[in-house]
């Protein structure tokens, strides 16, 4: 981790256990300030439950969750205030307007509601201000979800799957909100099962499964840690495919079916999270 | 006291939009106008639909609204969203239950107009009324808090409901309903109005009222530590 950042998130050894099952158990991490941090694994792996200690909806059984440098179970309003979230439901009114969901809200934050246009139109939703949220598509609301988490000028985000079931160009334009947030500054937290999702946007990440971590780091150090799961994809003229390590070994065959004019398309296929997840569980991230 | 007023006046926008809740509100107020203007029985006390409707509106509309508000808040997550922006589970609560209140006051406030009371009768039955909606706010929310869904709320509510609306209108007609149904704050409450010209506050009136707002009051503390809002 960039250890010349503050810290912003730290877990010391946390657990917590439903009855006497373990959910999360003994994690141990850190995020640094201004980061995308992003925290990988299937359904019920533990994300939301740790979303919950980090910001305080939960106590955990052991250990400790500090934000800001302070203990989650004992975080100050002022502090409170400096927390944006984005959960899995959205958590919006649906009978009110978008701008009545974001005026309440900046009501909350002590925020001047004049602000409320511009939020609207750096979301794209100005033109859909008057809508109720019960009319707005799943995309849409995933945007005013995020409006609201980020009109309090948090400090730190907590984002449950931000981009869960939306387009590719809805994503795109998440993804940009929150690459814009860590320009400012802002430490961002999501959960995800989406790899893509984490390698592309996330500086650091976590995998987590059945409530431990099995592996952490940068996204690119993680795939090049797995580079023996490399392979180079060919098929021939005659449609077999094959897939050969990518390696010395592989040279002379590959150099043979050159020369004997036999290769139809060839390409290489890098190790991605998703591959490290299965070759850490034997499961898939989905 | 910010967030409460910033609650209560989402709520007003919300209730408006939400016919269900709306429902609850305006139905007693309108069934007591029409029925004391349109139907006079002979032999039927002067003011017995004002009475009859009063009564099953501090049972129902009170109850049923904010049971149905705050499980729907706890169902869609704006409840934890909101806990999350560091309101105070006890802001959250008197900015909705401050408005259900004032809401149900005002139906109250229609009820009485129909029962063309003079200004200090008027004031005696707004008080009763006040008293009345307080613990039916308390009970509802004990089942708004303990439940996880709207569905489940509902579920809940209509039992209690009919228990605190209906028994007192059956007293009337039974003589072994009313020994049972005198322990309910409504039924004292109901038996007040139906005296509310010779008003008296009776060492039975003021001890099951204390003693079901107590238990109210005990079971919301114990619903509320045990389930929290969020």
């Amino acid at each position: 981790m960039d250890q010349e950042r503050n810290v912003c998130i730290r877990a010391d050894r946390l657990s917590v256990r439903f009855t006497d099952h373990p959910i999360l158990d003994h994690l141990s991490f850190e995020v640094p300030e201004g980061t995308v941090f992003g925290l990988l694994g299937p359904s019920g792996a533990g994300k939301t439950t740790l979303i919950k200690v980090l910001t305080g909806q939960l106590c955990q059984n052991e250990g400790k969750a500090e934000v800001f440098g302070k203990d989650t179970r004992r975080l100050t309003a002022e502090e409170h205030r400096k927390i944006g979230a984005m959960l899995d439901n959205y958590g919006l009114y649906e009978r009110l307007s978008v701008y009545e969901n974001l005026a309440f809200y900046a009501d909350i934050y002590s925020i001047p509601r004049r602000g409320i246009p511009d939020i609207l139109k750096s979301i794209g939703l100005y033109e859909a201000r008057k809508t109720a949220v019960s009319k707005l598509s799943k995309g849409m609301a995933n945007r005013l979800s995020l409006a609201r988490a980020l009109m309090g000028q948090a400090k730190l985000l907590f984002l449950d799957e931000p981009t869960s079931g939306l387009d590719p160009a809805t994503t795109r334009e998440i993804h940009d909100i929150l690459l814009q947030q860590r320009k400012k500054g802002t430490t961002v937290f999501l959960t995800t099962h989406n790899m893509f999702e984490a390698e592309s946007i996330c500086d650091y990440v976590v995998l987590l499964h059945r409530g431990n971590i099995i592996e952490r780091g940068r996204p690119v150090d993680i795939c090049r840690k797995y580079d023996h799961l490399n392979k180079l994809h060919i098929t021939l003229t005659d449609d077999t495919e094959l897939a050969l390590d990518n390696n010395r070994t592989s040279a002379s065959a590959v150099k043979e079916f050159l020369e004997q004019g036999r290769i139809r398309s060839i390409h290489s296929s890098e190790p991605t999270l998703e591959t490290a997840f299965i070759e850490l569980t034997g499961k898939g991230l989905q | 006291m910010k967030n409460m007023i910033a609650i209560f006046r989402k709520q007003c926008k919300d209730t408006l939009r939400n016919k269900t809740v709306l429902i609850q509100f305006l139905l007693f107020p309108a069934i007591t106008i029409l029925m004391a203007h349109t139907v006079k029985i002979p032999g039927m006390p002067e003011d017995f639909f004002v009475n009859l409707f009063a009564t099953m509106y501090i049972g129902m509309a009170p109850l049923t609204s904010i049971a149905a508000i705050i499980s729907e808040e706890k169902e869609k997550n704006t409840l934890r969203v909101l806990v999350m922006s560091n309101v105070k589970p006890c802001e959250y609560l008197i900015g909705v239950g401050g408005y259900v209140w004032l809401v149900c006051m005002a139906g109250s406030l229609v009820i009485c107009m129909a029962g063309h009371y003079g200004w200090k009768t008027g004031l005696v039955f707004m008080g009763i009324m006040a008293v009345g909606i307080l613990i039916s706010l308390l009970v509802g929310a004990v089942i708004g808090i303990g439940s996880r869904t709207q569905m489940m709320a509902t579920s809940i509510t209509v039992p209690v409901m009919m228990v605190f609306s209906f028994l007192p209108m059956l007293s009337l007609f039974n003589g072994t309903v009313g020994k049972i149904a005198r322990f309910l704050y409504s039924e004292q409450i109901s038996r007040m109005l139906s005296q509310i010209d010779s008003f008296e506050l009776t060492a039975e009136r003021i001890s099951v009222i204390g003693i079901n707002i107590f238990i109210a009051a005990l079971v919301f503390m114990a619903t509320f530590r045990k389930c929290d809002l969020s």
